[in-house]
This record gives structure tokens, C-alpha cells and sequence, in this order.
């Protein structure tokens, strides 16, 4: 209703609407495009192109009902009426552009008639200038030939003229010795003057020429043979030579010659840093230097004579070997020096100089590896650097070793001092004897410390030569044998090795010149020794391996193997001990049996001195051992309370934790008592290494040994007989403590005394609680 | 190859002088002195007879005192020295004396043993090797290979040359040579050397051992500390005139050439106590024996410093050329020194031991217990240097 009643209202909105609508009526879409929608196919669309009035109404007629018809009819009705206005409104809105675009057209038709006049006198006028042009270039054709043929006559003339100056030229570039200008000058002119010497005239401007130039390849080769400009001259010289048609062969002897004769310079300049050095080392310029400066003179100038040795004989190839057979002659006397000086570094202070040194050594030879392809010299430089290197690390392994004996012999002072004070003040017990040995562990710490550290230096100093930024780290040797033979087997095992040997040396050279090794020093070894075997070995060659990344290509010594070793070692040094230690107390024995004359002796009232010197040293001895060894172990039974107990001591405590360290063949006691300590006695000392207990027993077996064995050789009368009594029951009461199994110390002494009753002349032993008496005023 | 069991005899006393029977050169014989205070002593006659691996016994009785010290004449058979303590008035004194066994021990043996073990014959004294003012004899050495005429006795610290006269029953001093220097020094043990014609001695005393020459009765070398502690016993090699072994206290065995005494030319340190004794054998002087304290007798095969470095030198003339050929395979054989056998039949200290007269395969060893045991050198070694 709302549109009917505003039919022709001017609201954009309904104006697009109607273009819409006519745009859907002509069949256009939004595009422009034809719809594709197969729908309008349909008779019954109203809007579809096949609309088909008769069945649209009979269809509208079949199924609306009245008031549907009715309202479709008013609904028609006002369509259509609708598009009549529409019409209308589009006509009149166009109307006024139709007329503009008609007088447009027509205007155009005029303007292009006038145009097209104007075109035909312009093509008119192009014709007339072309003819034209034609004739004048006809006339001009024969003054054009004339001219081109005079310059081709001047051209010649100038070259005529540079040919008749050519003598005067070359003599006057001889004057001022600009060489180089006068052979290029008469090479341009060479050939002509070759193709034309038939004519008289050009024949004596060659002959001059050729005269001139002999005077000056004579100059040349006069300069030449001087020798004393520098290479670059010299190399300037050889080529206008060679552009001089001068033999090669002879050139190049001669060039090497000259090339040689100035390297040689070099090199005497080198040799003669050498050789100051000898007399003072001090003053001598450093490694670092000395490379330098063989770098810069001689490796610069022989690349220098190489380069231009192949830019000069680059055409004859068989005088590559000549160059070679130089270059490596040359090479190798560079070479000679520079190991001279190398081995002159004796120094392991500061290695990163002689490896920088060593690093640009190797990389300005790398230059003349680049040069000269085929050469054997970088090879041999690199050898150089690896011997250099092995060099160093035995260096290095002296320089450990020698280490390793000062801090021995610092120890060593450090231990006879406070022996002293044992000696003065052990009769007052065994408190004092702790006093000195308290620093024996500390000793052993520190040395094993300054052992770890120096090692620790001395693979951070070798590492250098593996370090990223040097050049010949990347060799295969460097990755490889370097690490793995160089430094691991030939450094680091070989010191362990020597520490074990040194260890066992001590072992055998100690007893001949009376004790020489003080024994705390050996029981110190050996505490080293074990230390080694159950960690420091490991963690040494696990520390080389990481920091050298070692690649075992080849095989090396396997950590087991150096354990065992320093084992061996630890045990040989505790069984010297327990010898050394043993034969002292042994000797004080000896010499009191000896001493006395047994059979006239008096009655018994004490206690020899001897013994109790005996028993003190043996508990020095035992807190020494337990300073380094299982310290603390035997702490429960060792008070004096226990002395009496002795008798009925049942050792089953203490054998329970010992077992393990004796063989079992001898721990199953009391009953067999006889039969086992016979066993003890044949027993092969051996030192385990559960020590203190084992070290213990071993020198009392040996001291009591020794008593037996005195008591042998000795006639005894009827009171030498009680004393022997008296004297063994004191060590019983002092010495069972000491031992895995008291039965021993109890046999020996009861052999002792037996032995004793035997050699006896009047044998009458004492009553026991005589004995007991007197051991206790004692 | 096997080896025979070693052969053990038991005597009732403590023992420790033994001595191979010098002159004998045909039968495996030892002569043994017993130690007793309370008892008459003993020498036991020890034959062994090496196929049957049987022992015969025969024993004279010695009465003058315990032995400390035997030694056979290297000329007559029947001739022996011993040394012995004497007791009297509690003083013991040490004395020498010549003996000579009575001249039938050895028929009346054979047929009743039983009743000679009851009734031994008695050693027949011939002289006393006593100066009156050389006491404590500490032994008597026979000159080697000599006649039976000369011989040494070290008395504390006196040497002295013995000419034994009018078949060995006069003794006289022909010289006499004195140890000097401070303290009480005395000689324990010594070697007349049987190189340079018998004229040299080699004596020990604490632990030194000193060369002396016989001519005349001066010290020609010392090697001073020779071993750590006491020097028990000495041997001269029987084939390198200036080789010399010695043991002692420091357990122990010690090679010299007495040329050059700064160092010992070989150390072996195979004991746990001390060495009482060394021997070179006669013939093979690579061998060697010691006897420790420790109960074990060591026998070893010192072949770098033996006069045959390179295994047996067999004789040119009896060279074939596939001898030849096998010797030169073993010189390439690495010969090294080694501790050949130990052997621990001993329960206690073993004083002495030696090498057979007659056997150079056989020898003796003695221990405290009175007990002796003789062995032989396995074979496989003997083939070995033999061969």
C-alpha cells in the first residue's frame, strides 16, 4: 500500500531498486552477466523469459482460492503499474545524454576530413628531401675514398717514424735505465723489423736495435749476476731477460742461485741468534722471536722466490724439480735451525710460547705448501712440530720426576727433623711419640697434593698444543697418537710408572748403606702407592682422557695394569718397612745377647733395659703405622687394663676382624696351638695389605726370630737362663697386643725360653710368680 | 721327569756343623757334628747311596765338647777338624782340634749296625789346633785341593796359618795375621779362596768382609757394610777367581767381584730371616744353595754372573755340527737368573747345607732340629745345562 501511494517519490534507495528490477528483466545480473539459473526455465515464473501467461492464469485459476485471485490481481495490478513509472523515470533521465553523444559524433566526423588533408602534403614534401639527399652523397663518394686512403698513409708513416726513432728510443731508455720500457718498446717492433729486414734500410734499424739491445740484456744480466738488488728487482730482471730470448735453463740456475745466495743470508742471520745463546741463554731472544723472524725473512722471501719462479718459468715444466730440489734443500737447512733453537728450549716454564711459537712455525709454512703443491716441506715442518712436541712432553716427564724426588727429599727433611725430638723424648711413653708423627698424614696429603697439582700444570701446559686456534692441532697426529701415546702413555703412565719404580727402588737400595731411607718415609711411600691404587690413577688418566678426548686407536696401558703395579709397589715398600723396621729391633736384640756373658751372670732382679726399649719402639712403631693405616682400629684393647688379660685373652674378636687379611690356615688356634705356630714359623712373611695389625706382627716375628736365634748360639748358666725367663715374660705382657694372634708371640717366647733351658748348663727355671713380680716392678 | 723325593735322616741331637766328605770323590758322604751340653757328642758318618735312595749311618763319638764347626782334609779321608765349645768351671772355651776316625768305622758298621749304634768307635785325636794365646776358635778352613797340610784357623781376631807336621800330628803357626780396629772385633766365618794358587783368604767379621793375602798375612781388599746387619757365611765362585757370595742378617744374598766392592754385582733378597749359609756348586757354579733361618733352603740358578753365561760349553773336540747347531740355539735362548727350587722339608732353622764331593746333582742340608735332608737339583735343570 505504502508504495502505491508514493509512486514517484525521489528516494535513492528505490531508484537503485528500480534498475534492479529492469537489470532482472533484461536478464542482466549484478556482473553484467547472463544468470545461469536454470530455474528460470519455469512457465510460471513471472520474471523468467519462458513466462507463459495462459498457464500461469490457469494455474493461478486451478489453485487459488477467490480471495488469493483477488489479492494476486490487486498485487499485479500495482506491479505493473510500478514498472510503467520506473519506465518513465529512466526514459527521461537519459534523454539529454542521447542528444550530447549525438552532436559529439558529429563534430568528429569534421575534424578527421581536415586532418587527413594535412598527411598526403606531408608525404609529399618527404619524398622531394630523399632525392635530395641522393644526389649529394653521389657526389661526395670519390673526396671520401682520397681521405681514408691518406690516414692509412700517415698510420704507416707514424709507424715508420717509431721505427726509424726505435734506436734512438732504446738508447735513451738505457740511459735512464727504464728497462722494462726499452724491451717493451722492441718486442712491439721485433716482428716487423723481422718481416722487413729484407730492405736495406729496415736491415740497419734492426741491426742497431739488435745492438742496443744486446748492450742492454748485457746490463741486465751485469745487474742481474750483481745480485744486490732485491728479490722483486731480480725477479723484474729475469723476465725481461726471458722476453729477451735469453736460454731458461741458464736463467733459472742462475736466478735460484741468486735466490739462494740471499736465503743463505737469512739463514746466517738465524744461525748467528743461535749461537750467542750458547754462552749466556739469558740474553737469547725467546723461541717466540727467533720464529718470527725466520718467518718473516726466510719463509716470506722463499715464498717470494717461488711465486716468482712459477710466474717466471711457468712455461718450463720440467724445471718444477729444479725449484723442488731447491726449495727442500733450503728448507731443510731452515729446518735444521729452528730444531736447533727448539731443542735449545729446555725451559718448561711457559709452554704457550714455544707452542705459538711452533703454531706460526707451522701456518706460514702452510703458505709454502699452497705455493708449491707436491712439496714435502709442510710434511717435514709438521714433523718438526711433533717432535717438537714429543720433545716436550719428555721434558715434561723429567720435569715430573724431578718434581717428584725434590718433594721426596723435602719430605724426607721433614721427617728427619722430628725424629729427633722422638728419639729425645720417647722413654716418656707412647704419648709422646704422637706428638712428632701427627704430621705424617699431613705430609702425605701434601705430597700427594703437589703431586696431583703439578700434574694437573703440566697436562694444562701440554694441552696447549691441542688447542682449537692452532693450526696443526687438526692434525691426525695431534687428534690421535699425540694423545694418546704422547701424553697419556708417554707422560702421564710413565710417571706413574717411575713413581712405582722409584717406590721399589727404595726397596732395594735402602738396606745396603744402613738405612738411608728413613723407614717413616717408607711407610709414607707406600701409603702413596695405595692411594694411587685406589683412586689416584683412575682419576689421573680420566682427567687425561677428558681433557685430550683420547681415542685409543693403539693399544695403551689400562689402568689395571698401573694399579696392580702401584699395589705391588705399595706392598713391596710395606714389607721393606716391616724389614727395616724389624732387622733395627732385631739388631738392638742381637747385640744385647751377644754382649753379655751368660753363664757367670747374676740373679734376676729386673727387667733388661733392652726389653722395654724393645716394647717402646714397637709402640712408636705401631702408632706410626696407625697414623697412615687404619688409625683407630685396635683403639678398644689397647689400654692398659687389659695387660693382665693377656692369658686368657680369647682372640676370637680380634680374628673376626682379621680373618679376612691371614690366610685361614692358621686363625682355627688354641687346640693345635703346636702344630699352627709351627706353621707360623715357616710361614713366608707376608704383608698384607690390611696392614697395621699384619705390619705389627711381621717385625715382631722377625725381632723374636732373632732373639730365638741368639739364644741359640749362646751357653747359658743357671741365672742367664732365669733372666731369658724374665725378659720373655715382659714381652708377653707388652707384646701380644700388637698381633693378629697372640699364640705366635706366645710360641716364639716359649721357644725362646725352651731354647734357652736347652743351651743351659744348669737348667733350673725360676718360679713363675717370682717372674710375674718382678715384670710388674718393671 | 719327575723327581725324586728328597731323603730325610733324623739325628737324636741338635746339629749344626756339616761338611761333605772332601776327599771322597767316589761316595755320596756327610759328615754331620751334633750339639749337645749334656751328652757325648757326635759325628755322624752319612752315606748315601743314590740308586737305592738309601742312607747308611755310622757314628763316632767326639767327647770333648758340643760342634760348632766341621771341615774335611781335601787330601786324606780319614782326617777331620772340628770346633767345639769345652765346659769347665762355667767358662766355655772354644777349641780346634785335628781328628782322624778310627780306621775299621766302616767294616765294623756294615756287618752289626745295631751294636756300633750301641758302642761307636771313638775319633782319634792327632792335635790341637791351640796357641795359647789365640783362643775361641771360630773355625778351620783346609786349603783347597791342598795335601792336608796347611790350614786355617780364625780365632777371634787373629787368622792363623797351620803347617800340620809328621803325618798331622804336630801343628805349628807359620803365620799369623791380626784384625785391627775398635771394639771387640771378631771374625765368624771365612773362605781360603782356591784361585791365585791357594794364596788368598776371604774372612767376615760383623759386617765386613775383608780379603786377605796368605804371603803375606795383609789385607789386600775390604768391602765394609757388605750386607745391613751380620755377615754369616762366604763362598768363593770355584770358576770366576774374583767372584764372591756372601749372606747375612739382612736376609739377604749378596754376589761380589771383589774387585770392585762399591756395589754387589747381584742382590738376592728370596729369604724372610736370616741366611746361614751360601754354596756355589763345584762344578756348575750357576747353582746355588742358601739356608735361612726361615726353614727353607733355596736353590738358585744364577746364570749371569756364572762362568757359563750361555749354558754349558761343551768341549771343541767333542763338537759335532748338529751339537753346534743346538748350542747356538741356546745362546739365543734368554737365560735368566731364577730361583730354581725352594725346598721346606725343614721345620726349624736350616745352619748349613752343601754340595756332594762326589754327586755335583746331590746335596745336604742340616737343620736345628738334627735334621738332614739331602736333595738333588731337579732334572729338569740338569738336562737343561748339561744338554
Amino acid at each position: 500500500m505504502d508504495e502505491g501511494s508514493v509512486p514517484v517519490a525521489e528516494d535513492p534507495g528505490r531508484r537503485r531498486r528500480v534498475h534492479g528490477m529492469l537489470k532482472l528483466y533484461y536478464g542482466l545480473n549484478e556482473e553484467g552477466k547472463a544468470p545461469e539459473q536454470p530455474e528460470s526455465l519455469d512457465p510460471c515464473d513471472i520474471n523468467g523469459p519462458h513466462f507463459d501467461p495462459e498457464l500461469y492464469l490457469n494455474k493461478l485459476r486451478r489453485e487459488c482460492s477467490l480471495t488469493e485471485l483477488m489479492d494476486q490481481e490487486t498485487c499485479m495490478v500495482r506491479q505493473i503499474r510500478s514498472l510503467d513509472s520506473d519506465m518513465q523515470t529512466l526514459v527521461y533521465e537519459n534523454y539529454n545524454k542521447f542528444i550530447s553523444a549525438t552532436d559529439t559524433i558529429r563534430k568528429m566526423k569534421n575534424d578527421f576530413k581536415k586532418m587527413e588533408d594535412e598527411m598526403d602534403c606531408l608525404s609529399a614534401n618527404m619524398a622531394a628531401i630523399t632525392e635530395f639527399s641522393a644526389r649529394i652523397s653521389g657526389t661526395l663518394q670519390d673526396q671520401h675514398a682520397q681521405i681514408t686512403k691518406l690516414s692509412g698513409v700517415h698510420t704507416l708513416l707514424r709507424k715508420l717514424q717509431f721505427l726509424f726513432e726505435l734506436p734512438a728510443r732504446l738508447n735513451k731508455c738505457l740511459e735512464l735505465q727504464a728497462y722494462a720500457q726499452a724491451v717493451n718498446t722492441h718486442r712491439r717492433a721485433r716482428c716487423v723489423l723481422q718481416q722487413y729486414s729484407h730492405l736495406p734500410s729496415f736491415k740497419g734499424i734492426q741491426d742497431d736495435c739488435h745492438a742496443i739491445m744486446d748492450k742492454l740484456a748485457q746490463e741486465l744480466r751485469q745487474k742481474f749476476r750483481d745480485g744486490g738488488s732485491s728479490a722483486k728487482d731480480l725477479s723484474e730482471c729475469v723476465e725481461l731477460l726471458l722476453q729477451l730470448d735469453e736460454p731458461a735453463e741458464e736463467l733459472c740456475d742462475k736466478f735460484l742461485s741468486h735466490a739462494r745466495s740471499r736465503l743463505e743470508s737469512d739463514l746466517q742471520g738465524l744461525e748467528a741468534e743461535i749461537r750467542p745463546s750458547l754462552p749466556s741463554p739469558a740474553s737469547n731472544t725467546d723461541i717466540l722471536e727467533f720464529i718470527d723472524r725466520g718467518c718473516n725473512e726466510f719463509v716470506s722471501s722463499l715464498c717470494l722466490v717461488i711465486t716468482s719462479y712459477q710466474e717466471l718459468f711457468i712455461n718450463h715444466a720440467q724445471k718444477g724439480e729444479l725449484l723442488h730440489a731447491f726449495v727442500d734443500d733450503l728448507a731443510a737447512r731452515y729446518f735444521m735451525l729452528v730444531e736447533r733453537r727448539i731443542q735449545e728450549e729446555k725451559g718448561v716454564g711457559d709452554n704457550s710460547l714455544l707452542v705459538r711459537a711452533l703454531d706460526r712455525f707451522h701456518r706460514r709454512l702452510q703458505a709454502v705448501a699452497k705455493l708449491l703443491p707436491g712439496s714435502a716441506v709442510p710434511n717435514k715442518g709438521t714433523e718438526i712440530v711433533i717432535r717438537a712436541a714429543t720433545e716436550r712432553v719428555k721434558q715434561y716427564l723429567s720435569a715430573l720426576q724431578s718434581f717428584y724426588m725434590d718433594s721426596l727429599t723435602d719430605v724426607r727433611q721433614a721427617l728427619a727433623t722430628p725424629r729427633l725430638s722422638v728419639a729425645g723424648t720417647s722413654v716418656a711413653g707412647p704419648a709422646s711419640g704422637r706428638d712428632a708423627p701427627t704430621s705424617l698424614p699431613e705430609l702425605l696429603s701434601s705430597l700427594s697434593a703437589s703431586i696431583l697439582n703439578q700434574i694437573k700444570s703440566v697436562l694444562a701446559s701440554v694441552h696447549l698444543f691441542t688447542a682449537k686456534d692452532i693450526t696443526f692441532s687438526n692434525k691426525p697426529y695431534f687428534k690421535g697418537e699425540f694423545c694418546s701415546q704422547g701424553v697419556r702413555e708417554s707422560l702421564v703412565v710413565s710417571f706413574i710408572k717411575f713413581v712405582c719404580q722409584s717406590s721399589r727402588q727404595f726397596c732395594e737400595t735402602a738396606g745396603d748403606k744402613g738405612g738411608s731411607t728413613p723407614p717413616a718415609l717408607l711407610l709414607l711411600l707406600s701409603r702413596l702407592c695405595l692411594d694411587y691404587e685406589t683412586s689416584t690413577i683412575s682419576y689421573i688418566l680420566t682427567l687425561t682422557d677428558e681433557q685430550f678426548l683420547v681415542q685409543h686407536h693403539s693399544p695403551v696401558t689400562p689402568v689395571t695394569t698401573l694399579c696392580a703395579e702401584a699395589r705391588e709397589a705399595a706392598q713391596k715398600l710395606l714389607n721393606h718397612y716391616v724389614k727395616v723396621q724389624g732387622l733395627i729391633i732385631s739388631q738392638m736384640l742381637r747385640k744385647s745377647v751377644e754382649t753379655r756373658d751368660w753363664v757367670n751372670t747374676i740373679e734376676p732382679r729386673n727387667v733388661r733395659a733392652v726389653m722395654k726399649r724393645v716394647v717402646e719402639d714397637t709402640t712408636s712403631i705401631d702408632v706410626q703405622v696407625g697414623l697412615l693405616y687404619e688409625e683407630g682400629v685396635r683403639k678398644a684393647h689397647s689400654s692398659d687394663s687389659s695387660k693382665r688379660t693377656f692369658s686368657v685373652y680369647s682372640s676370637s674378636r680380634q680374628q673376626a676382624r682379621y680373618a679376612a687379611s691371614y690366610t685361614p690356615r692358621y686363625h682355627s688356634s688354641t687346640h693345635t696351638a703346636q702344630l699352627v705356630a709351627e706353621k707360623i714359623l715357616h710361614f713366608h712373611l707376608h704383608v698384607f695389605l690390611l696392614p697395621q695389625v699384619s705390619v705389627m706382627t711381621g717385625i715382631i716375628k722377625i725381632s723374636l726370630k732373632t732373639f730365638l736365634e741368639c739364644v741359640r748360639l749362646r751357653t747359658f748358666g743357671r741365672y742367664g737362663l732365669q733372666q731369658i725367663q724374665v725378659d720373655c715374660h715382659y714381652l708377653q705382657m707388652y707384646l701380644w697386643r700388637f698381633v693378629s694372634d697372640e699364640n705366635l708371640v706366645h710360641f716364639l717366647l716359649d721357644e725362646i725360653v725352651g731354647s734357652a733351658a736347652h743351651r743351659c748348663l744348669d737348667p733350673a727355671p725360676m718360679e713363675q710368680s717370682v717372674i710375674e713380680v718382678i715384670c710388674e716392678r718393671g | 721327569m719327575e723327581d725324586d723325593a728328597p731323603v730325610i735322616y733324623g739325628l737324636e741331637f741338635q746339629a749344626r756343623a756339616l761338611t761333605a766328605q772332601t776327599a771322597e770323590t767316589d761316595a755320596v758322604r756327610f759328615l754331620v757334628g751334633t750339639q749337645s751340653l749334656k751328652f757325648d757328642n757326635q759325628i755322624h758318618i752319612i752315606d748315601f747311596d743314590d740308586e737305592n735312595n738309601i742312607i747308611n749311618k755310622n757314628v763316632l763319638l767326639h767327647q770333648a765338647g758340643e760342634i760348632w764347626h766341621i771341615g774335611a782334609s781335601p787330601a786324606d779321608k780319614a782326617v777331620l777338624t772340628t770346633c767345639y765349645n769345652k765346659t769347665s768351671d762355667s767358662r766355655v772355651v772354644s777349641c780346634a782340634a785335628v781328628w782322624r776316625m778310627p780306621s775299621d768305622w766302616e767294616t765294623g758298621n756294615h756287618e752289626s749296625p745295631d751294636e756300633s749304634a750301641h758302642n761307636p768307635q771313638t775319633l782319634e785325636l792327632l792335635c790341637h789346633l791351640d796357641d795359647s794365646t789365640h783362643g775361641n776358635a771360630a773355625c778351620v778352613l783346609w786349603e783347597p785341593m791342598g795335601d792336608g797340610k796347611r790350614m786355617i784357623s780364625l780365632a777371634d781376631n787373629h787368622a792363623l796359618l797351620w803347617d800340620l807336621q809328621e803325618s798331622s800330628t804336630q801343628a805349628t803357626v807359620s803365620s799369623t795375621a791380626t784384625l785391627e780396629g775398635k771394639g771387640q772385633l771378631k771374625f765368624t766365618s771365612g773362605k781360603w779362596s782356591p784361585h791365585h794358587n791357594c794364596s788368598q783368604l776371604a774372612t767376615a767379621n760383623d759386617t765386613a768382609i775383608r780379603g786377605w793375602d796368605l804371603r803375606t798375612m795383609s789385607q789386600i781388599y775390604c768391602i765394609e757394610n757388605a750386607h745391613g746387619q751380620l755377615v754369616r757365611d762366604l763362598d768363593f765362585n770355584p770358576n770366576r777367581q774374583y767372584y764372591l757370595a756372601s749372606c747375612g742378617d739382612d736376609c739377604k744374598v749378596k754376589f761380589w767381584d771383589v774387585r770392585s766392592v762399591q756395589e754387589p754385582v747381584k742382590t738376592l733378597e728370596e729369604h724372610s730371616h736370616w741366611v746361614w749359609s751360601v754354596r756355589y756348586n763345584h762344578s756348575h757354579d750357576q747353582l746355588v744353595l742358601t739356608a735361612s733361618r726361615d726353614s727353607r733352603l733355596i736353590l738358585s740358578n744364577m746364570v749371569s754372573i756364572s762362568s757359563e753365561p750361555f749354558g754349558h760349553l761343551v768341549d771343541d773336540e767333542e763338537l759335532s755340527e748338529g751339537e753346534e747347531l743346538h748350542q747356538e740355539d741356546k745362546g739365543k735362548e734368554p737365560l735368566k737368573d731364577s730361583v730354581v727350587s725352594t725346598y721346606e722339608e725343614h721345620e726349624d732353622s736350616v745352619y748349613a747345607a752343601e754340595w756332594s764331593s762326589a754327586d755335583p746333582w746331590l746335596f745336604a742340608s742340616l737343620s736345628y732340629d738334627g735334621r738332614l735332608v739331602i736333595n738333588r737339583v731337579p732334572r729338569a735343570l740338569k738336562y737343561r745345562i748339561l744338554l
